[in-house]
């Protein structure tokens, strides 16, 4: 096995439909035996991503590789070192629970004896004992999602990529599910998540890359992520450009974002209230008169619309809207 | 990890035939679990040969040579017929799996990747054996007599097994190609439908105006069925076993690979 630090390392992949460019220069890399976290909105070409990543897709430009083998040259090899679990659970329905694991575990090239042993450990681990001898068509959603993970653990792979994994699950499901990717994890396993929750991202994964119309916009630990954009902030508005000019300009670097179109200025605060003071003292000195302050109290959608680069006006008019 | 997992060291080749078998075996599980499915395979054959028998028995029998009763005469064409609508099924399957997803993860797992149509195409097989014992064995109950030999019946079974493969194959381009089941039941009753009526499967051509015997003659249903027929009738083949067996390997020949490559296309997008 070609030895590099990266389990999962994606440069610069570009991917169109037609004329319509999904991914726009994605990279990334994972260390062995880490998580990180694909976080972006519906659309956002995560799906895309990981199939181009797992070998089932072509892309247009850049390049990928999984434990140092390239997903174009070395598609085979790839493929016995990854399992998938993808965004729609691709069991056999007809096939009862123990059969998937046990044909997906052949199919992997394992002895007979080893596919049935490594089954029945796996249906004990993900609670499927009871339902191993049903029809898969007959199990729930949740216990469907097990299944599906549990099949493409059957060969213990190092590296595997869970799309959306607990998309559409009840909360006791994806507490569940969340529990099975912890102990995944704490046996070094090399994970790629996708999904839409800044909070399941936040309590699973080392590091975070958010993505928004096919290309990163940030990305580090969650702690990392939190603070640039989680904390509560001050948004001071003014009454003309000038101002919020000037208002820019002896504020400096505290300016974490501002509007034109609204004529304000946002600032992040920090953990104590000292900000707020001296950040009102520095408007005073200049002689800024202030029109309206308001504080947001960044609620988990705040920081993701935030992070995915929509307009503040946008981002409350949202909240408001989904509340 | 409680378990050791040990890996089978086998050449490429091998391990692709292992895929196939395993898939094969996947495919015949849900012949034998699809109940509506297998329904249909036991009960269609029945209802169609006693039908026919009665229905057409009287009008067409008084155009075949004498001594020829129309039920050994429709036995060739509707055990060919059954399983000409049956490549269906296949057509069904290979659909059924590229629009759940389940082919993404054969995929993404180190199997052959065609492996998944030769599964169905084979499975096939199985449920047309079915098929064609149900009906044998009613067409024995309601008087069906044959005098061919055992070498005969074995002949039959080959050129039947031929035609079921070729028939099946290009099944499996219709799955490939169509959007859903659903269109996958249209396309297959615009090609199969024409395709075993106009043949002489139910009636001889002779009855038939200029242009439709022209194309009925000509066409390998015809020659799959004149065959079986004149087998089972103890009749001598003629040119019609090497004109069914060209057709059914000319077809194989075009939609096994053709079918694996629209499939490799489809799923490597
Ligand atoms: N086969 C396809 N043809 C055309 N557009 C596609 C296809 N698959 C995905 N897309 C588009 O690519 C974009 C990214 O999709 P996807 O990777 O599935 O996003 P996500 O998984 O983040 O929701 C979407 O706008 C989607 O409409
Ligand atoms: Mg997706």
């Amino acid at each position: 096995m070609p030895h590099t630090d990266w389990a999962i390392e994606a440069k610069n992949l570009t991917k169109s439909y037609g004329s319509v460019e999904v991914l726009k220069g994605i990279s990334l890399r994972v260390e062995r035996g880490t998580m990180l976290a694909l976080l972006g909105p519906n659309g956002a070409g995560k799906t895309t991503t990981v199939r181009i990543l797992s070998t089932l897709l072509k892309f247009d430009g850049g390049t990928a590789t999984i434990e140092g083998y390239d997903v174009q040259s070395a598609a085979d090899d790839v493929r016995s070192v990854i399992g998938l679990t993808g965004q729609s659970a691709a069991v056999d329905e007809l096939l009862t629970g123990r059969e998937n694991l046990v044909m997906m575990g052949r199919l992997y090239r394992l002895t007979k004896a080893s596919a049935t042993a490594r089954a029945e450990e796996l249906l004990g681990e993900f609670d499927l004992v009871k339902a191993a001898d049903r029809p898969a068509k007959t199990y729930s959603g949740g216990m469907r999602r097990r299944l599906d993970l549990a099949v493409s653990l059957i060969a213990t792979p190092p590296v595997i990529f869970l799309d959306e994994p607990t998309t559409g699950l009840d909360p006791r499901s994806r507490l569940a599910m969340w529990e099975i990717i912890k102990k995944l994890m704490a046996a070094g396993t090399t994970i790629l998540l996708t999904t839409q929750y800044l909070e399941e991202a936040d309590q699973l994964a080392d590091k975070i890359v958010v993505i928004d119309g096919g290309k990163v916009i940030a990305e580090g630990t969650a702690a990392e992520l939190k603070s640039k954009v989680g904390k509560d902030r001050l948004e001071l508005t003014f009454s003309n450009a000038k101002m919020l000019d000037q208002a820019v300009k002896v504020l400096g670097n505290r300016v974490a974002d501002s509007s034109d179109k609204a004529l304000s200025v946002t600032i992040v605060i920090q953990d104590n209230n000292e900000d707020i003071r001296t950040t009102l003292e520095v408007l005073a000195a200049a002689k800024l008169n202030i029109s309206e302050m308001a504080i947001h109290k960044p609620t988990l959608d705040d920081v993701f619309l935030s992070l995915t680069g929509k307009q503040k006006s946008d981002v409350s008019q949202r909240i408001k809207e989904t509340k | 990890m409680a378990v050791e997992l040990v890996f089978e060291k086998k050449p490429r080749f091998i391990a692709a035939i292992n895929d196939s078998l395993l898939m094969i075996k996947r495919s015949c599980t849900h012949i034998l679990r699809n109940s509506d499915q297998l329904l249909g395979a036991f009960f269609q054959p029945i209802m169609f040969l006693v039908l026919f028998a009665t229905v057409f028995g009287g009008a067409v029998s008084k155009a075949l040579p004498p001594g020829v009763s129309y039920l050994d005469f429709l036995m060739a064409g509707i055990i060919v017929q059954t399983v000409a609508f049956g490549s269906t099924t296949t057509a069904i399957a290979v659909c059924n799996d590229l629009q759940k997803g389940i082919v993404d993860r054969f995929r993404s797992l180190p199997m052959n990747n065609l492996a998944v149509l030769n599964g169905h195409v084979i499975s096939d097989l199985l449920r047309n054996s079915i098929s064609t014992t149900v009906m044998l064995v009613t067409g024995l109950v309601i008087g069906f007599r044959s005098s061919a030999s055992v070498l005969d019946w074995l002949c039959i079974t080959g050129i039947l097994l031929l035609f079921t493969l070729s028939f099946s194959w290009l099944a499996a381009i219709v799955g490939v190609f169509a959007k859903s089941v659903e269109a996958v039941q249209w396309l297959t009753f615009v090609i199969i439908f024409p395709l075993t009526f106009a043949s002489t499967a139910f009636v001889p051509a002779e009855g038939m105006n200029r242009v439709l015997k022209a194309f009925a003659v000509n066409q390998p249903i015809t020659h799959v069925v004149e065959t079986v027929r004149a087998l089972i009738l103890g009749k001598p083949v003629g040119d019609q076993a090497w004109l069914a067996i060209v057709w059914c390997v000319g077809i194989l020949v075009v939609a096994m690979p053709l079918a694996a490559w629209l499939f490799r296309r489809k799923t490597s997008q």
